[in-house]
């Protein structure tokens, strides 16, 4: 049984339809890779899977139960959390503040203390930072509080989207490092990225989405190797 | 001198009580983007149900307060439910400040209905009479320092909640994105619920201090108070808790000295100029952020 598993979802804005059908599944410790250029639809997607979105019809299964009806808020302490596109960090707050309100959804006082532990061992730089405003960290530190956040519920699946937007290529590479960590550490993730290259590299596999449709997918390996995803995705 | 001192103290006083209307302002506007009109209102149906505890039923000040208290906030939170939400997400959000200039009017002819337009004269809550310093020159009514006193104690609560407990928290998350605060768990819906529930209970009790302070109540006893708070938390800051104490003794201060060396006619007109002058040089207001673009 997959852990995460769409069925025909179809999601509109207005009179305009953003996903017209998508079925993917994630299956437990896999990495997933959402990739497909600007507007396609992945932010919708991921939206719609923690719950900010309401899909018209379609199924999303976690864990064999159906959760496309239950709200938002609802989501997270069932083991699903998510790293936003644009980090969406809270800038007023200090980096802890931050932290202990990815935690919001836990009751044990004394596993969110682990996942503090944790989360400031991945992330030096945080525990450095953890009483300055988040407002005032750069893009990249950013991104990893906005990451460090969504690990203090301890998810069992991650999903993130667009994780190495407007990042040097340093921190990039950064980034995909702790991607990978975090997931030999026992996670699963959806990634979403534009990066198609970095992210099919540590995928095990991909689904592409065109304009609301999944137009590929497959194994990793295999899209990296195909003639017209390297053109269309990959820049050669 | 001492006349000086006792009309600031006067000023400190009223103040107090726009600072404590406008912490419920801005409390709301902060977190659920929105400008609660009827906010002013809520004092008037808080004043209008201590009256009728204290001097209709002969209950107590304590017990008629604690009433209206809870009144207040049944009040504030069934409107935001019934009223407000299902505009949450409006294409414009005129549509919701129409609706909440419509809830201020429904809430002041109802209190014309029930109550009748006659001026009633309000028993104050509080009963000290107050101190009496420098030889009988310096008169300080009980009121004036148990206002002073409750603000203060009120704007430490509500900093000490917001900054130290896990609903405070959710509070400021959902104020600065309810997306993200969503992801996190937060219950939007009942964060910006329990925001209402504390800004009406706030204004139960600048109800019970200003008619005991100015103790004649009418339907429109909440109205120029509400503005004039409205006034203060924009001066200090919207959004901003300290910024509304601020902007709130600023007001009080200003409007009992201008009433009392330049023209009582003017001090509104004062009051509001200065509301003018301080956007133009400063549109955040005393405490309000630069709004900064982040890279
Ligand atoms: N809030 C919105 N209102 C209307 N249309 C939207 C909204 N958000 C996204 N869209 C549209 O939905 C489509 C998919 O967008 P999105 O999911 O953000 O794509 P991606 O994340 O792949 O870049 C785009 O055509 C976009 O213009
Ligand atoms: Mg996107």
């Amino acid at each position: 049984m997959a852990l995460l598993e769409v069925k025909d979802l179809k999601v509109y804005y207005g009179v305009i339809q953003a996903l017209k059908g998508i079925s993917f599944h994630v299956d437990k410790g896999e990495i997933v890779a959402l990739i497909g250029s600007n507007g396609a639809g992945k932010t919708t997607t991921l939206h719609t899977l923690s719950g900010l979105l309401q899909p018209r019809s379609g199924e999303i299964l976690y864990n064999g139960k159906n959760i496309t009806k239950v709200p938002g808020h609802k989501i997270v302490s069932m083991g699903m959390a998510q790293v936003p596109e644009g980090r969406r960090v809270f800038p007023d707050l200090t980096v802890a503040q931050n932290l202990r309100l990815g935690a919001y959804s836990r009751k044990d006082q004394a596993e969110t203390e682990a996942s503090f532990e944790y989360v400031y061992k991945r992330f030096p730089r945080l525990k450095e930072r953890q009483n300055q405003a988040a407002g005032t960290l750069s893009g990249g530190e950013q991104q990893m509080l906005a990451m460090g956040r969504a690990l203090m519920s301890h998810p069992d699946i991650i999903l993130m989207d667009e994780p190495s937007m407007g990042l040097s290529p340093i921190l990039v590479n950064e980034i995909f490092d702790i991607i990978r960590e975090v997931h030999e550490d026992g996670t699963t993730v959806l990634l979403v990225e534009q990066n198609a290259k970095k992210a099919l590299a540590i995928a095990d596999r991909a689904y592409v989405l065109e304009t609301g449709t999944i137009s590929t997918e497959g194994k990793a390996s295999d899209l990296l190797g195909d003639e017209s995803i390297r053109k269309a995705y990959l820049g050669e | 001198m001492l006349s000086f001192l006792q009309y600031l103290i006067s000023g400190l006083s009223l103040g107090s009580i726009y600072a404590i209307i406008a912490l419920g302002y801005t409390m709301v506007y902060g977190i659920a983007k929105m400008l609660n009109f009827a906010h002013g209102d809520f004092i008037m149906i808080g004043s209008y149900v201590i009256f009728t505890v204290v001097t209709t039923l002969s209950g107590g000040s304590i017990p008629g307060l604690l009433v209206a208290i809870v009144c207040c906030t049944l009040i504030g939170v069934t409107t935001e439910r019934i009223a407000y939400r299902p505009l949450r997400g409006a294409a414009s959000p005129l549509a919701v400040l129409i609706t909440a200039i419509g809830v201020s009017y429904f809430l002041e002819n109802l209190a014309l209905l029930v109550f009748g337009s006659d001026t009633k004269s309000f028993t104050p809550v509080v009963s000290w009479s107050g101190l009496v310093l420098a030889d009988g020159k310096l008169r300080i009514q009980g009121v004036t320092i148990i206002t002073i006193i409750v603000s203060i104690v009120i704007l430490i609560a509500l900093q000490t909640f917001v900054n130290k407990t896990r609903e405070g928290q959710a509070m400021l998350a959902v104020a600065q994105d309810k997306g993200a605060a969503t992801l996190m768990g937060i219950n939007v819906n009942r964060t910006i619920s329990i925001t209402f529930a504390i800004g009406s209970a706030l204004a139960a009790v600048a109800g019970a201090l200003l008619c005991s302070a100015y103790p004649s109540l009418t339907p429109y006893t909440g109205a120029m108070p509400g503005i004039k708070a409205f006034v203060a938390a924009v001066l200090g800051g919207i959004g901003s808790i300290p910024g509304a104490m601020i902007g709130g003794l600023c007001l009080g201060i200003v409007e009992i000295l201008s009433k009392t060396y330049i023209s009582s006619q003017l001090s509104d007109a004062i009051v509001f100029g200065i509301l003018i002058i301080v956007l133009l040089v400063r549109p955040t207001g005393i405490l309000g952020k630069n709004i900064q673009e982040k890279v």
